[in-house]
């Protein structure tokens, strides 16, 4: 943890370790490889290469057979290619109204949420950054707490529902709005990633503290700003439990808990013409709101996922 | 008003330059106009805050949020030792001590739901532990390092996924009429119902939270490895280590201290595995090895309304949990000085 190669790889841009290895290359090569090593490196090869299908197949599959007709998929004729390219499956998502207002829930519930948290974390870890701020020792323990304890599900419930958030949106987006886990990465940023003399500078300008922090500490806080809200947006996108907890209201359903129901539907084994054409068409669907679901997450995943793995790394030093 | 509000005290003003140079204290001034018994008097404290009260300004959003959903309800715990029903007000409830301890100790259930707990964690520690070192060991050891980084990006793809989304593949994949039982017939077998069998809830369980996340936990044992000094591995090779030494006696003793945080962390959680997971996957079929603590929590509570039962039962979880994760923290502090706290 308090490794400082650790810390000066996480403050680098991409490519400095890529300068570092082509300065290495050329001196590794002098050693002759032993035939122990070929080894090695044929297992791990091996191994990878293993691992990368079993992550990559079934992401495929699912891709493939929402594009197939239900009858191959249920027969067993989908394995690498689409069969008999049928689109019933989507045309059947884009007639249920409940997955659109579900989507259209989850984007303002995530686009909220990401906001107020983002506001929230980021003003308190400033604050929490700066050795001179009052009380700071006990602020650090109030998070900290947070992180190992808490009053679990039922007192929980009864906060929200004494709040009166049951059954309103507000139960969804404000409880978890601050997590100590990104606070402290947050604070760690501010720590490691501004100099003082920035600060100092702006004081001596007369700057107040909002001012200063609105105009000077925002700006090059970029790359913080960035992770914390891919964090945040992918956690609200993604959750489920709370709005099922809290939610009642059919119209308030967020995606995920519209796809609770389509997706760990019970399997029917009824019999009948019209019910196994249902069946079909309902196995279908579930392919097709996987896809749906979880595009846009996945079309910004490999921009962003640069983003995140620093996230990790800025985390994971201590002060 | 707004800006003065946030204008530092009068102290500030009268600040003398050279008082920020010590970067340790860098804001404590020392006003040469008071005199000097008042000086003396004033502590450093109260300077101090004068000064830079005006942070605490921006914890306040925060701390609101963290007081009402973090630490009321663990106010709210008090309701553990009462008789308390939904709709009750929990300054006038009825003490009855540990009674409700008592009775989930007494449940002919209580051994068989934390038996459930303990093996789906204990299972998943012990191939989700190890795997992202392995993992990241392997990415950081091949030659080609845009492979490496094009491999980190396939395999950190799954944990983007929700659980939702996750466990409706699972049910895909699995369900009578998948993918899985589809092979299965084609090769002579019968189908299967996986979902409704209790053997295969824990192997289905494990595997399918290690095939999210093992990419996503590999990330911070790569940094670590990327930390390694070159040095120490040119030394080693020009001793003869092989690469497989050079991992046993180079690498792994670099990113020990890391290994040994992430492990307090993962004793920690032993006890306490979600229930937001496992309530997806649970059917009547498999109740009898996926109906852990946390579940039984949510069941007793929300569902029976057992608020006071459920609490006791969630509490007891915890205290386990957080003493547990003291436990591995003394000893990981007794034995490699590396620790948490």
């Amino acid at each position: 943890m308090e490794n400082p190669a650790l810390e000066n790889e996480v403050m680098q841009t991409p490519p400095a370790p890529a300068a570092d290895m082509r300065q290495n290359k050329p001196r590794r090569r002098r050693v002759r490889e032993t035939p122990g090593d070929r080894a090695y490196y044929i297992i791990t090869y091996i191994l990878l290469g293993l691992l990368t299908l079993i992550v990559l197949y079934p992401l495929w599959f699912v891709v493939v057979a929402s594009f197939s007709s239900a009858e191959a998929v249920f027969a067993g004729k989908v394995f690498l290619w689409p069969v008999d390219i049928d689109f019933s499956g989507y045309a059947k998502c884009f007639e249920r109204s409940d997955i659109w207002i579900g989507y259209a829930n989850t984007v303002w519930y995530t686009a909220s949420y990401t906001l107020l948290s983002v506001v929230f974390t980021l003003s308190a870890a400033w604050a929490l950054s700066r050795k001179s701020l009052p009380f700071r020792k006990f602020f650090m323990i109030f998070f900290t707490i947070t992180m190992f304890f808490g009053g679990g599900l039922i007192p929980f419930y009864n906060v929200v529902s004494d709040l009166g958030m049951l059954n309103t949106p507000f139960a969804v987006i404000l409880p978890g709005t601050v997590s100590a886990w990104n606070l402290f990465m947050a604070k760690t940023f501010f720590q490691t990633g501004v100099p003082d003399s920035i600060v100092e500078a702006a004081e001596l300008d007369g700057a107040n503290r909002l001012r200063l922090f609105v105009s000077v500490i925002v700006p090059i806080s970029a790359p913080i700003i960035a992770v914390l809200t891919l964090y945040y947006a992918i956690g609200q996108w993604n959750s489920y439990f709370n709005a099922k907890l809290f939610l009642t209201n059919r119209n308030l359903y967020p995606l995920q808990v519209v796809l609770t129901d389509i997706l760990t539907a019970a399997e029917s084994s009824a019999g009948g013409d019209s019910m196994y054409e249902n069946m079909l068409l309902a196995n279908q669907l579930k392919y097709v709101t996987v896809i749906i679901s979880s595009l846009p997450v996945f079309c910004l995943y490999p921009f962003v996922q640069k983003y995140f793995a620093q996230g990790v790394l800025v985390g994971s030093l201590k002060d | 008003m707004e800006a003065d509000f946030f204008k530092d005290g009068p102290s500030a003003e009268a600040a003398p330059i050279p008082a920020e140079a010590d970067p340790a204290k860098p804001d404590v001034a020392t006003d040469e106009k008071t005199p000097l018994g008042k000086r003396i008097r004033d502590s450093f404290f109260a300077r101090n805050f004068r000064k830079n009260w005006t942070y605490l300004l921006f914890l306040i959003p925060a701390v609101v949020v963290t007081i009402i959903f973090a630490y009321v309800p663990m106010y709210g715990l008090l309701i553990a030792f009462q008789d308390f029903m939904p709709g009750d007000n929990i300054w006038d409830g009825r003490w009855i001590g540990f009674e409700n301890f008592t009775k989930f100790f007494s449940d002919p259930m209580f051994w068989p739901y934390m038996g459930n707990t303990f093996l789906l964690c204990i299972l998943g520690f012990i191939i989700g532990f190890p795997l992202p070192i392995l993992v990241a060991v392997m990415l950081h050891t091949t030659k080609n390092k845009k492979l490496s980084k094009i491999l980190q990006t396939i395999f950190n793809g799954p944990h983007f996924i929700s659980l939702v989304v996750l466990v409706g593949m699972l049910y895909l994949f699995f369900g009578r009429y998948g993918l899985v039982n589809n092979i299965i017939e084609s090769m002579g077998g019968e189908r299967f119902s996986f979902f409704l069998s209790e053997g295969v809830f824990r192997p289905m369980y494990i595997l399918s939270s290690n095939w999210q996340d093992f990419g996503w936990s590999s990330i911070i044992y790569l940094a670590a490895l990327s930390g390694v000094e070159q040095a120490q591995h040119e030394a080693a090779t020009i001793d003869g280590a092989s690469r497989v030494q050079r991992i046993l006696h180079v690498d792994l003793p670099a990113i020990m201290p890391i290994i040994s945080v992430m492990l307090i962390m993962s004793i920690g959680g032993l006890m306490g595995v979600g229930y937001e997971k496992v309530l997806l996957m649970q059917t009547e079929g498999n109740i009898s090895t996926s109906e852990i603590i946390a579940t039984y929590v949510y069941k007793q509570g929300i569902l029976k309304a057992k608020a006071g039962y459920a609490t006791a039962i969630g509490l007891f979880n915890s205290v386990i949990n957080l003493v547990l994760l003291i436990i591995a923290n003394t000893a990981s502090k007794r034995f490699s000085e590396n620790s948490l706290f």
